[in-house]
């Protein structure tokens, strides 16, 4: 009974508390943004707790099924959980929490709509990973996507470019999605029924298979696979800091879970699904990794280095092996965590000194020892090396392939994971590399206060006097609202009356009022802190995620046990 | 026969549209599209099934239409409506965005004049960036957010 309330919940009580969200700030005319903060980051907690709940009832053999309202099987609203979608329903929602505090950080929570949208979204993807019914997981899907439609352009100005990616990003998710009904449409046409259990269970026809490869090709648009990649480095550039990470931990990677789960329950045994997607993903891990090597922003080299990372996943999907599909799980969830961790440190580079521009920045490892800390911890994990948990997922994926005599396969994966390093290596080079002298052009920055922050006054003034003054925040008179927006004064000027200097900076930022204390600065920093330390945890601890990818990968590749509870304990 | 051929003419049709240039294009084209998967979901319930999914209140003779992809549709229908109300307002903000081009324009040349003085020496990539960071830096939260309201 416990079981069946728990898988309810992950989709329940987000939908519920945003739509509370909603009432209270219809009452009470804008609301108030700390309750809205406070009930976001409660209810995630909570789903993390049920998911871990989940989490351990599935690894105890049992499989926690519910048909919503006691309805015959076939038309229920069927959910259920096994080890797969309890471990990344505890990593996604481990990365929502650990954004909307960034979020907090950023400023972005200032929009009131964003804690109740994230919420919204983020039930979305609990119900994709929870839902045995293939038209209903085209609804969660669309749960998913109709807010990040809109937490796309929240809080920023509507620009013409930013509009433009924002018209891309809804035309490719929309198109999407039409292919993706079509397919359901098929499948139904094909077959009579919706329900991945009876499809599991009923006869792979050519008629149906068409069909399921339409719903690949479309879950293969959403999860950014090459060539059907081009919307997403465009699109993920004008989202804000924190809105970012929690889409690069929500949306492609449900594409990804998606596939998985299609792929172990409709694909039968010497299908060339596993083949074609194969060779998608290693082109895609290629491209993705090449794709980085242009780009000039903290941001976009990561977004780009995403589209990579999905090729991983794919790879592992694609050698149709158990070990393979163990090592895409174990890979899937600490990378969720790793890649959100990289994205927070760049939005908080980007609040604290207006640019992620490679250019604009340098030197900051002193400036920035927290930060620093938290990109060398992720980025270890992001190119796999030991002692953190990338290394683990990248070697069960390496081994994977090898074992199965795919030394091409190998090859490539380790070849990327070289030039990941090498684009890694780049970024840590150009933002917090070097000697603190050479940070003069730091000073440039809109926040040539907010600099001071970590550091004594005493190294700022000792830097600041080396940029020239016509550079200096305070010394433009129409750099208003280019600091004001870009990072504010900064917490310094809460706490160093010194800096507090730069009254034109206040002057053009409403912005500034919501960061300037202390929580703001953790919130900040702390998220991409604590999921860089858990990347260093899980990798110390790394048998943990063996077994539960282990453990995962058995369930998909015999999925009986799943079936059976979906389908009301018919065998 | 007729739904097949209805199908193949809306999806036509909305492939034509969609690779047309011009924001409203894009947006019937997405409509017709949308009719695609509406008629193909109804389509798999059975053609000749079209008496009401309620029993006993259609005449006896007709077979009753299958219900679950009505269900589908109309959910389907609900999703597709409310994606193309806020593309349309997308567009139509893109289109009044355009007046606020020239503040832009000031930050940007600003921008970009400082951050070519700055690298004078490795100008070498390209100013698109600095527009974006311009773009960025200028950003004022947005009063509300007229998206919500689509969804």
């Amino acid at each position: 009974m416990s079981g069946e309330v728990l898988v309810v919940l992950p989709v329940v009580l987000p939908l519920l508390v945003a739509g509370a969200l909603v009432l209270v700030r219809g009452a009470t005319r804008g609301g108030s943004p700390a309750l809205a903060r406070w009930a976001g980051v409660v209810t995630t907690g909570a789903v993390g707790v049920v998911a871990g709940a989940l989490l351990a009832t599935t690894l105890g053999g049992e499989v926690p099924a519910v048909r919503v309202g006691g309805w015959a099987p076939g038309i229920a609203i069927a959910l259920a959980a096994d080890v797969f979608s309890s471990a990344v329903l505890l990593a996604v929602s481990l990365v929502v929490l650990a954004g909307l505090v960034h979020a907090r950080g950023t400023g972005e929570d200032r929009a009131p709509a964003l804690v109740p949208l994230v919420l919204v979204m983020a039930a979305g993807v609990h119900g994709a990973l929870l839902t045995a019914d293939l038209f209903n997981l085209f609804v969660f899907v669309e749960l998913m996507l109709v807010p990040s439609y809109v937490l796309l352009l929240l809080g920023r100005r509507r620009t013409k470019r930013r509009l433009a990616a924002a018209r891309l990003y809804v035309s490719v998710n929309l198109l999407a999605s039409t292919v993706f009904l079509v397919g359901v449409g098929l499948v139904y046409a094909a077959t009579g029924t919706v329900a991945l259990g009876e499809l599991a269970q009923g006869e792979p026809t050519p008629a149906r298979q068409a069909a399921v490869w339409l719903l690949l090709l479309s879950m293969g648009a959403k999860c950014a696979a090459v060539p059907l990649h081009g919307w997403l480095s465009r699109s993920y550039a004008v989202a804000g800091p924190a809105v970012v990470a929690i889409f690069s931990g929500l949306l492609t990677k449900t594409g990804v879970v998606v596939l998985v789960r299609l792929d172990a329950l409709l694909v039968p045994e010497g299908s060339a699904v596993p083949a074609v997607v194969l060779v998608v993903g290693l082109v895609t891990a290629v491209v993705g990794v090449l794709l980085a090597v242009g780009e000039h922003d903290v941001t976009a080299v990561l977004v780009a280095h995403m589209v990579s990372q999905v090729g991983y996943l794919l790879t592992g999907l694609g050698l149709a092996t158990t070990a393979g599909t163990a090592a895409v799980v174990v890979f899937l969830v600490q990378y969720v965590l790793v890649k959100a961790a990289l994205l927070m440190v760049a939005g908080a580079l980007e609040t604290r000194y207006g640019t992620g521009r490679l250019d604009d920045l340098g030197s900051l490892a002193h400036r920035e020892p927290v930060l620093a800390a938290a990109f060398a911890l992720s980025a270890a994990a992001l190119v796999g090396l030991p002692p953190t948990s990338g290394f683990v997922g990248k070697l069960g994926l390496v081994t994977a392939a090898g074992e199965d005599g795919r030394w091409v396969t190998a090859a490539v994966l380790v070849a990327v994971s070289l030039l990941t390093l090498v684009s890694m290596l780049k970024l840590w080079d150009r933002v917090f590399w070097g000697p603190a002298e050479a940070a003069p052009a730091l000073a440039m920055a809109p926040s040539g206060s907010g600099a001071a922050d970590d550091a004594d006054p005493g190294r700022t003034a000792g830097v600041t006097p080396q940029a020239p003054a016509g550079r200096a925040g305070a010394g433009r008179p129409d750099a208003g609202p280019d600091a004001g927006a870009g990072s504010g004064p900064g917490p310094g000027s809460a706490r160093a009356p010194g800096a507090d200097g730069s009254g034109s900076d206040a002057a053009g930022s409403d912005v500034a009022g919501g960061r300037g204390g202390h929580r703001e600065r953790v919130a900040l920093v702390g998220p991409p802190l604590v999921l860089g330390a858990l990347a260093l945890v899980a990798g110390v601890g790394g048998e943990a995620l063996l077994v539960v990818g282990a453990a995962a990968a058995q369930g998909l590749a015999d999925p009986s046990a799943w079936v059976a509870a979906v389908t009301g304990g018919a065998p | 026969m007729t739904t097949a051929l209805l199908v193949a003419v809306l999806a036509a049709g909305g492939t034509a549209l969609v690779l047309q240039r011009g924001p409203l294009r894009l947006v019937i084209g997405f409509v017709l599209l949308g009719h695609v998967g509406t008629v193909l979901v109804l389509a798999s319930g059975g053609g000749d099934r079209r008496g009401v999914p309620l029993l006993g209140q259609g005449p006896e003779d007709v077979p009753l239409g299958d219900p679950l992809p009505q269900a589908f549709v109309l959910t389907a229908v609900v999703i597709a409506f409310a994606i193309t109300v806020h593309l349309l307002g997308v567009l139509r903000a893109e289109e009044s965005a355009a007046e606020d081009d020239e503040e832009d324009a000031d930050v940007e040349v600003e921008q970009e004049r400082r951050a070519r003085s700055r690298r004078a020496e490795q100008g070498a990539d390209g100013p698109s960036r600095a527009r974006e960071v311009a773009a960025d830096e200028a950003g004022t939260p947005a009063p509300g957010d007229d998206g919500t309201g689509a969804s």
